[in-house]
C-alpha cells in the first residue's frame, strides 16, 4: 500500500528516508506542494486567531505588559528580564554546552580507557537525570555543603552540562558517519591530521550534526524557563507573575507562548541557513 | 613459481629500484593475508597486479603507502623505509599517489577544490598556483569544463578522472590504482582506462590492481599474479597470457576470460 512520491531517491548521499513525502525540489509538483503548505498554515493561524478573539481577552493588558515580557524594560534591580534574559541564558548555555560537547565527543572517540570512561560516565549521568533535579541540586543543594552559586550561574551550569551530554552524542554520531574512505583518501594525499579533521571530516560531519543540534537548541530555549525556579525574571516567570497579579492567565501565558514560538522559528531559520551552507555538493535533483 | 623480478628500464643512476618490498607479511588477527611478498619496481615501470578476490592484491597496494600497517618485512620507497614513524609515512605518501575503487572524492568540495587541497596544505603552494596546477591536470583528464562542479554532479567515470587528477596534482613519483574501474558501468570503464593508458605513455611509474586483462596487456611492462596472499607468478604480458607457467594462473585466466563482466582481453 506504500505510495511512492515521484523523485524520492534513497541513495547513500541522500539523507531523506525512502518514505519522505516531499516531491522533487523545483518541480511543478513541488511548487504546488509548497503553496498548499503555506495556505494550510495561513488557515490554521487564522483559526487560532478567531478562537482567541472569541475568548474576549483583554488585549489592552497584553499591550501594556508586552514591553516587559519582551525585555525592552529593565527589571527593578536593573538586570535584564523577560525574553531578553531568556535569549541571554540560552545563547550563553549554547556556547558552553557546545564547548563541553566537543570535549566529550572527543573523549567518546578516544581509545584511552580513562578519557573514554570519563566521557561516557558524564554523558550517562547527565542524560539519565532530569534537568529540573540538576538545576535544584546545583542551586539549592550545593549551598548545604558550602558551595553557593548565583541563580544565573547555576542555571547556566545546569543547562550547559545537561545539553552538553546530549550534544556530545550528536557530534560523535556525525563524525562516525563520515565514510572511512574519506579519511583514507586524505591520508593517502599526505594531508596532516588537523587538515583532515578540519577540512575533510568536520564539514561533512556538520551537515549531519546541524539538524539534530538545531532541535536541541530550540528545546534548550524552552527549557531555559527552568531558571525561573531560581527567581530569575525570564519570560515564563514574568508572564506568570503578571497573570497572578490581575488574574489574566490566558492573556499572559498565550503571549509568552507566542514569544517562545517566534524565537524558536528564528532559531530554525538560522539552522536552515547553516544546513544549506554545509549541504554543498549534496545531490538533490533539480537544484543545480 | 616465483620468477626474478624484471628490472629492465631502470633509469635510476644508482640502479636502486624506486620501490622495494622485501619479505612482506601481514596478518588480520590470526589470518595471514600477505605471505613473504617480494616486489621491486623500477622508475618508469608499469606493473599490473591481478589475481582472484581475497588474494591480497589491494592489501599489498594499501601497505605500500601505509594505509595498512604490516607486521613483517620491509617497504622502501625512493630510499625511505616505511616504519611506523609519522615522518616516514608523510615522506612516502608525498611521493605516492593513490586512486581508489570508490573514488573517495571529497563531496563538499568542487573538482578544483579536491585537486588543490593537498598542494596547498602539503606542498604549501600559494592557492592561485595550486589552481593553475589543478586546472592543467583537470585538462589532462579532459574535465576542464567540470572544474566548478561537485562530485555528486559528475558521472562515475568523471569522478574517477577527477580522483586521478587529484592524485597527480601532488606530482607523485609512483601512482597506485586500486581496481580503478571496478565500480564503474562498462561504458565509463574505457574513458578511465584511456586516461591511465595515456599516463602510462608519459613514463609514470605505476602499480595497478585490475581485472581488465586487455588493459593489462596494453599497459603493463610486467604482470604480477597473486593468490592466497603470495605472489605466485610474474612476467611480461606475453609470458603470462600466452605461456602461463603456473597452474593456478591458467585456471584464473580461463575463469576471468569466460566472464565478460569480470575481465576483458580486449
Amino acid at each position: 500500500m506504500a505510495i511512492e512520491a515521484p523523485g524520492v531517491s534513497n541513495t547513500v548521499d541522500d539523507p531523506r528516508p525512502l518514505s519522505s513525502p516531499q516531491p522533487t525540489p523545483g518541480s511543478d509538483l513541488d511548487r504546488r506542494f509548497r503553496r498548499n503548505v503555506w495556505l494550510t498554515w495561513l488557515f490554521l493561524f487564522a483559526l487560532l486567531g478567531v478562537v482567541f478573539h472569541g475568548l474576549h481577552l483583554d488585549f489592552s493588558y497584553v499591550g501594556q505588559k508586552l514591553p516587559f515580557l519582551l525585555g525592552l524594560r529593565l527589571a527593578p534591580d536593573g538586570f535584564i528580564q523577560g525574553a531578553a534574559l531568556t535569549i541571554l541564558v540560552t545563547v550563553c548555555s549554547m556556547f558552553f554546552a557546545l564547548l563541553v560537547a566537543l570535549i566529550t565527543a572527543l573523549g567518546r572517540l578516544s581509545r584511552n580507557p580513562l578519557v573514554f570512561g570519563v566521557a561516557t560516565f558524564y554523558a550517562s549521568l547527565f542524560r539519565g537525570t532530569p534537568l529540573m533535579v540538576q538545576v535544584l541540586i546545583i542551586y539549592l543543594a550545593l549551598p548545604q555543603v558550602g558551595i553557593v552559586l548565583g541563580a544565573m550561574t547555576s542555571g547556566l551550569i545546569a543547562l550547559s552540562l545537561n545539553y552538553g551530554a546530549y550534544l556530545a552524542e550528536t557530534i560523535r554520531s556525525g563524525v562516525m558517519a563520515v565514510p572511512a574512505g574519506q579519511r583514507e583518501a586524505a591520508r593517502a594525499l599526505a594531508l596532516p591530521r588537523w587538515v583532515i579533521a578540519w577540512k575533510v571530516v568536520a564539514p561533512q560531519a556538520l551537515r549531519l550534526i546541524i539538524p539534530p543540534a538545531g532541535a536541541l537548541f530550540v528545546s534548550m530555549l524552552k527549557d531555559s524557563s527552568l531558571v525561573s525556579l531560581m527567581g530569575l525574571w525570564e519570560l515564563n516567570f514574568l508572564a506568570q507573575s503578571y497573570a497572578r497579579a490581575t488574574y489574566h492567565y490566558m492573556e499572559m501565558l498565550i503571549t509568552a507562548a507566542a514569544i517562545y514560538w517566534s524565537m524558536s522559528i528564528a532559531f530554525e531559520l538560522v539552522q536552515l541557513r547553516l544546513e544549506r551552507r554545509f549541504g554543498r555538493g549534496v545531490v538533490s535533483v533539480g537544484r543545480h | 613459481m616465483i620468477q626474478e623480478p624484471l628490472i629492465t628500464q631502470s633509469t635510476d643512476p644508482t640502479g636502486r629500484p624506486l620501490l622495494a618490498v622485501e619479505h612482506l607479511s601481514k596478518w588480520y588477527g590470526p589470518v595471514q593475508v600477505l605471505r613473504d611478498v617480494f616486489l621491486e619496481v623500477a622508475t618508469h615501470e608499469r606493473v599490473v597486479i591481478c589475481g582472484p578476490s581475497g588474494s591480497g592484491k589491494s592489501t599489498l597496494l594499501r601497505c605500500l603507502n601505509g594505509l595498512e600497517p604490516h607486521q613483517a618485512g620491509r617497504i622502501v620507497v625512493d630510499g625511505t623505509e616505511l616504519t611506523g614513524s609519522a615522518a616516514a609515512l608523510e615522506a612516502v605518501r608525498r611521493e605516492i599517489g593513490m586512486v581508489f575503487q570508490s573514488f573517495n572524492l571529497f563531496p563538499h568540495m568542487t573538482a578544483l577544490e579536491n585537486c588543490t587541497l593537498a598542494p596547498i596544505w602539503v606542498r604549501k603552494m600559494p592557492p592561485t598556483d595550486a589552481q593553475d596546477l589543478a586546472r592543467s591536470f583537470l585538462a589532462r583528464v579532459r574535465l576542464s569544463s567540470h572544474a566548478h562542479k561537485y562530485p555528486g554532479q559528475l558521472s562515475g567515470g568523471e569522478q574517477q578522472r577527477v580522483a586521478i587528477a587529484r592524485a597527480l596534482c601532488m606530482t607523485p613519483k609512483i601512482m597506485l590504482f586500486d581496481e580503478p574501474t571496478s565500480a564503474l558501468d562498462p561504458e565509463m570503464t574505457q574513458e578511465v582506462l584511456d586516461i591511465i593508458l595515456g599516463l602510462a605513455g608519459t613514463g609514470m611509474t605505476m602499480i595497478c590492481v585490475t581485472h581488465e586483462m586487455g588493459f593489462a596487456r596494453r599497459a603493463a611492462d610486467r604482470i604480477v599474479f597473486m593468490d592466497h596472499g603470495a605472489i605466485v607468478a610474474q612476467g611480461t604480458p606475453d609470458q603470462m597470457f600466452d605461456n602461463p607457467q603456473s597452474e593456478r594462473l591458467t585456471t584464473f585466466l580461463s575463469q576471468i576470460l569466460k566472464h565478460p563482466s569480470q575481465g576483458r582481453l580486449g
